[in-house]
């Protein structure tokens, strides 16, 4: 296999590979407004480097004009969650002023719904906090147990925020001039094209430089 | 520690002759009840802390504040605390400090704000707060937060320890998600999950931690900003009630250590002591 044809072959992989993590994120909030009977349901993504909130995917398909709309990561109801870790379950959203100013406010300018309640968990993958997942108004009171399922939905979501953070950071590497990498790939192609003894020996020469780099 | 003032040894051991001098100051009942535990019912006298997002002032269900304060990191890792005028970002420290209020009419609130520095800076910035509350010496700090960063595990295992020696009481809010988060899951600390009942004085022992008690954290209507009032869900709302029963049993009886008070809330539970009274 020739370098390009290595290069195209995982790039391929990646780009597909991102498409359906986003899909199953997708299919997560779609689930959780269906399980908990809401008007909505979606996941905000921590984009660390701004220290915002990016919405990342939505239940309806009305509101998927929030897609990529940003928020402070550590203000609202949102940017509490996701700093102290703690899910919690808000039954009025418009008595609180200052969330219907900023959130609430831009949300309903976005799609003209305004949501009264929401339930919102941490998506949180291993010790980090990736984002929150919300369910956003129901007819009736969320009792705990709906809010342990959410934690599960939230596990889930964490998993898939996850994956499709790596196929990012793939792609992006691979899109990008990174010599390094390239010349990773190269070897990698090389040694795909070897048979036999040569590429025993060349597995054999590749093993003792991971040991040497590693040391 | 002044020039002059000695430190106390501390008690490795017990001489014989020193019994005497560790006699409680106060013989407990035979049967602890909770007009005993919690005497008059005000918390007067008790400091509590609400590490959060800051207090909102001249709160119609939180009253007056003693202090309120701001926690941020600076460039050379040095905490930096500033009177806070801002009051409350997202409305959630304000909640906590109404719950602690209306259990705890008399006790004092003071709100150390750890929230608003961005994401990055919230786990050095929680640790730093912990840090200068513990070191205030406040009686009991309310903590409706936790991280799952392993690297502050163990700082705040320390502190949490150091607040338990020196009769500071954490209160830390528990949560069911499936990953390892901290400090509640310390025993150091009096950790809180929710019931669903609707009596703010009902709590439970847990027979099975980590989580040890059980309070009301299912439907309540808080102090929320603006003046304003929410109906809310979650253990961080049951968290202050345990707060606020804590200031009461410490208004009443300030010589309790962590260890003792636990054991007060232990007897006075709803499903021990308590529940038939």
């Amino acid at each position: 296999m020739s370098e390009d044809r290595f290069r195209a072959a995982v790039a391929a992989g990646v780009a597909g590979s991102e498409e359906a993590y986003a899909q199953l994120l997708q299919s997560i909030v779609q689930v959780a407004r269906a399980i908990f009977g809401a008007k909505g349901s979606s996941i905000w993504l921590l984009d660390e480097e701004a220290d915002e909130l990016v919405v990342e995917a939505v239940a309806r398909e009305e509101d998927r004009q929030l897609l990529g709309m940003r928020m402070p990561s550590s203000q609202g109801i949102a940017g509490w969650v996701l700093t102290t870790r703690q899910p919690i379950v808000i039954e009025d959203v418009q008595s609180d002023p200052r969330h219907a100013r900023d959130v609430a406010k831009r949300i309903a300018e976005r799609t003209g719904y305004a949501p009264t309640g929401l339930m919102a968990v941490p998506v949180l993958h291993e010790e980090q906090a990736l984002g929150v997942l919300q369910v956003l108004d129901r007819q009736t009171t969320f009792s705990l147990g709906e809010m342990d399922i959410l934690g599960m939905f939230a596990n889930q979501a964490a998993i898939a925020l996850d994956l499709l953070l790596r196929a990012r950071t793939a792609k992006s590497v691979l899109e990008g001039a990174d010599v390094d990498v390239a010349a990773a790939a190269r070897l990698a192609a090389a040694l795909d094209g070897l048979e036999g003894k040569r590429r025993d020996a060349g597995l054999e020469l590749l093993r003792a430089l991971e040991d040497l780099l590693r040391e | 520690m002044g020039e002059g003032e000695r430190e106390p040894i501390p008690a490795w051991s017990l001489p014989a002759d020193a019994i005497d001098q560790i006699a409680l100051p106060s013989l407990w009942p035979e049967r602890v009840t909770r007009e005993w535990a919690f005497g008059d019912g005000q918390g007067s006298g008790v400091q509590a802390c609400i590490l959060d997002s800051g207090i909102e002032r001249g709160h119609p269900l939180v009253g007056e504040i003693e202090r309120a304060v701001a926690i941020t990191v600076g460039e050379d890792e040095e905490t930096i605390v500033e009177e806070d005028e801002e009051g409350d970002l997202c409305g959630h420290g304000t909640a906590c400090a109404g719950i602690v209020r209306a259990i705890a009419p008399g006790c004092s609130l003071v709100s150390v704000r750890v929230l608003g520095a961005g994401y990055t800076g919230s786990g050095p910035v929680l640790l730093a707060g912990l840090r200068w509350a513990i070191e205030q010496g406040y009686d009991v700090i309310n903590m409706s937060l936790s991280t799952t960063k392993q690297q502050f595990a163990g700082l705040l295992h320390e502190l949490a320890d150091s607040a338990y020696f020196k009769r500071t009481v954490l209160v830390a809010s528990a949560h069911n998600l499936p990953v390892e988060s901290y400090p509640w899951r310390f025993s150091s600390v009096i950790s809180v999950g929710s019931h669903e009942g609707s009596d703010p004085l009902a709590y439970y022992y847990n027979p099975e931690p980590p989580v040890e008690f059980f309070a009301r954290g299912v439907g309540i209507d808080v102090a929320w900003l603006d003046g304003g009032e929410l109906r809310v869900t979650g253990n961080s709302f049951a968290t202050p009630h345990i707060t606020g029963i804590c200031a009461r049993v410490l208004g009443a009886h300030p010589e309790l250590t962590p260890f003792q008070l636990k054991n007060v809330l232990y007897l006075t539970a709803t499903n021990v002591g308590g529940g038939n009274e």
